[in-house]
């Protein structure tokens, strides 16, 4: 059916995509091997930077019999009940606004402030206020809800005036506005926040676990430090790699369905 | 009696700068079923007309009453159409629809059958079910259209519902959507910039004047060639130029020359 030239466009364009991925895994592949001969041929000190081999055989001991699983899927639960809390209040914060001009000229300077302050400087407090457990998910929640609050506001800012004015001329009420339009309008703002979100939550929860925990990734990464168990942290940075690969991997299975779903496109 | 009556109707907005006359001393009443186009300088007003006519604005001076009665809020009675068709992406055309009714909490069997029956009647029955992005702008305000009609208005008003297609889906729609409002025995109130299309849409066209606007004169459109003439063949009749002729020349007359 095609043409020949056609065949040759896709054979050329199916020829770069394995070149990429080709590409990707041989860089990582070179980096490892590199990093392991460098140690081997004394070019580094393994002592300092570990290697390879040593990451994978301490990984194996680790991860059977040591509690490296169970530390990553505390940092991994963190996270979700981290993303979920902030992404609930954002958005009901951001409807508050959208609801009440008022409340949203009164807050506005309050939100850039909290925005600009850094949120590890409140590590103490939560320490004090929410103990070491939950002091965790009050980092996590301080990191990603303002960017939240501010992401989500921007996105129903911009739908359109003129849609809702449609919607007043049936008579909607505000909560049917909210539920018919501003809702579902949003969705890919949603989805958005939540890329961005599963990064700064990681960042909370591993900041968290630094200042007070006495469990999870973060937790291991410090204690490796302090114990001078260069594996350890670097086996806990692969994990961390890892999870957050997973987390992002979910958002995007979440994004196909959300985009089947409300008919929007990227 | 008058479906549609303003009595005095003026309106100001105010900012903390200042304060801005729109509207004044509008007086006006339509018939049950007339057709009545507004014309007039661009930012002159003639939305802001169909707004206070909705309900979705309050006159500050004066009153508009719909059927006797006085107009507070948005009203059942009135649909309206906007410049663009504004459908819902993550909705399919039929329950883009069922929008109004949902808003009015409409019986929705009920609701659901008259927008089928529409979408069928107006050559759309085959789309119902596919989503606003594949259908053409003029298919798209046609389903715009229906969704107005859907929620039952007896009174339609149309804002410039046609300024986004290009020429030719224009004058198909605005040929249709006469029909359908004369098939369906609505009473209309059409804005548009475009003065052939208010001249062969409507029984009467409303001159406005620049800020702070007022109705400047009233032109009752008759054809020697017959009172059921379609867009089309009024387009064609003897009389239509000189309307035309008349009406451009007042519109120029209230144009400020900005040369």
């Amino acid at each position: 059916m095609s043409s020949p030239l056609y065949d040759n466009y896709l054979k050329v364009q199916r020829r770069r995509l394995r070149l990429i991925a080709l590409s990707r895994i041989s860089l990582l592949v070179l980096f490892l091997m590199l990093w392991e001969l460098a140690a081997k041929w004394k070019w580094i000190d393994s002592m300092l930077t570990s290697k390879p081999s040593l990451l994978l055989s301490s990984f194996r001991e680790l991860a059977f019999e040591g509690s490296l699983l169970r530390h990553t899927w505390i940092s991994g639960l963190e996270t979700l009940v981290g993303i979920v809390i902030s992404m609930l209040l954002g958005t009901a914060i951001a409807v508050l606004f959208w609801w009440s001009t008022f409340a949203s000229n009164v807050l506005e300077p309050y939100i850039v402030v909290l925005n600009a302050l850094p949120k590890v400087a409140l590590g103490p407090i939560f320490y004090i206020w929410l103990g070491d457990r939950y002091s965790i998910y009050g980092m996590a929640v301080a990191i990603s809800i303002i960017v939240t609050i501010i992401m989500v506001e921007s996105g129903f800012r911009e739908i359109s005036r003129t849609k809702l004015k449609l919607m007043e001329s049936f008579g909607a009420t505000r909560f049917q506005m909210l539920r018919m339009v501003l809702l579902p309008a949003s969705v890919p703002h949603f989805i958005a926040t939540l890329k961005v979100n599963v990064g700064l939550t990681l960042v909370g929860v591993v900041m968290g676990e630094f200042l007070s925990s006495k469990a999870g990734l973060g937790y291991l990464i410090i204690y490796g430090g302090q114990v001078f168990q260069m594996n350890l942290v670097m086996v806990s940075i692969m994990m961390l790699a890892l999870l957050s690969v997973i987390l992002y991997g979910f958002v995007n299975v979440l994004e196909r369905f959300a985009r089947k779903k409300y008919n929007y496109e990227a | 009696m008058a479906q549609i009556e303003l009595k005095d109707v003026g309106l100001s907005y105010f900012t903390l700068k200042q304060e801005t006359e729109a509207l004044r001393d509008i007086n006006l009443s339509i018939g049950q079923g007339e057709f009545i186009s507004i014309v007039g300088p661009s930012g002159c007003g003639k939305s802001t007309l169909l707004s206070l006519i909705s309900g979705m604005l309050k006159p500050t001076q004066g009153k508009i009453l719909i059927d006797g009665h006085e107009v507070s809020g948005v009203s059942p009675k009135v649909g309206y159409m906007l410049q663009h068709d504004h459908l819902f992406e993550w909705r399919d055309v039929l329950s883009n629809l069922l929008v109004g009714a949902e808003i009015r909490k409409m019986d929705r069997g009920k609701a659901k059958r008259k927008a089928m029956d529409l979408l069928e009647r107006y050559g759309l029955g085959d789309f119902a079910y596919h989503g606003p992005s594949q259908l053409s702008g003029g298919m798209r305000q046609r389903v715009a259209l229906i969704r107005t009609l859907v929620a039952e208005p007896d009174i339609l008003l149309l804002d410039e519902p046609f300024s986004a297609l290009d020429y030719q889906t224009r004058l198909t729609l605005s040929e249709e959507v006469f029909q359908i409002m004369k098939d369906q025995g609505k009473t209309a109130v059409l804005v548009t910039h475009d003065l052939s299309e208010a001249i062969s849409m409507a029984d009467r066209v409303m001159v406005m004047s620049q800020r702070p606007s007022t109705i400047s004169s009233v032109y009752d459109i008759r054809f020697d060639e017959g009172d059921d003439l379609s867009p089309w063949k009024k387009r064609e009749a003897g009389r239509y130029k000189i309307y035309f002729n008349a009406i451009w020349k007042e519109l120029e007359e209230h144009v400020v020359p900005s040369v």
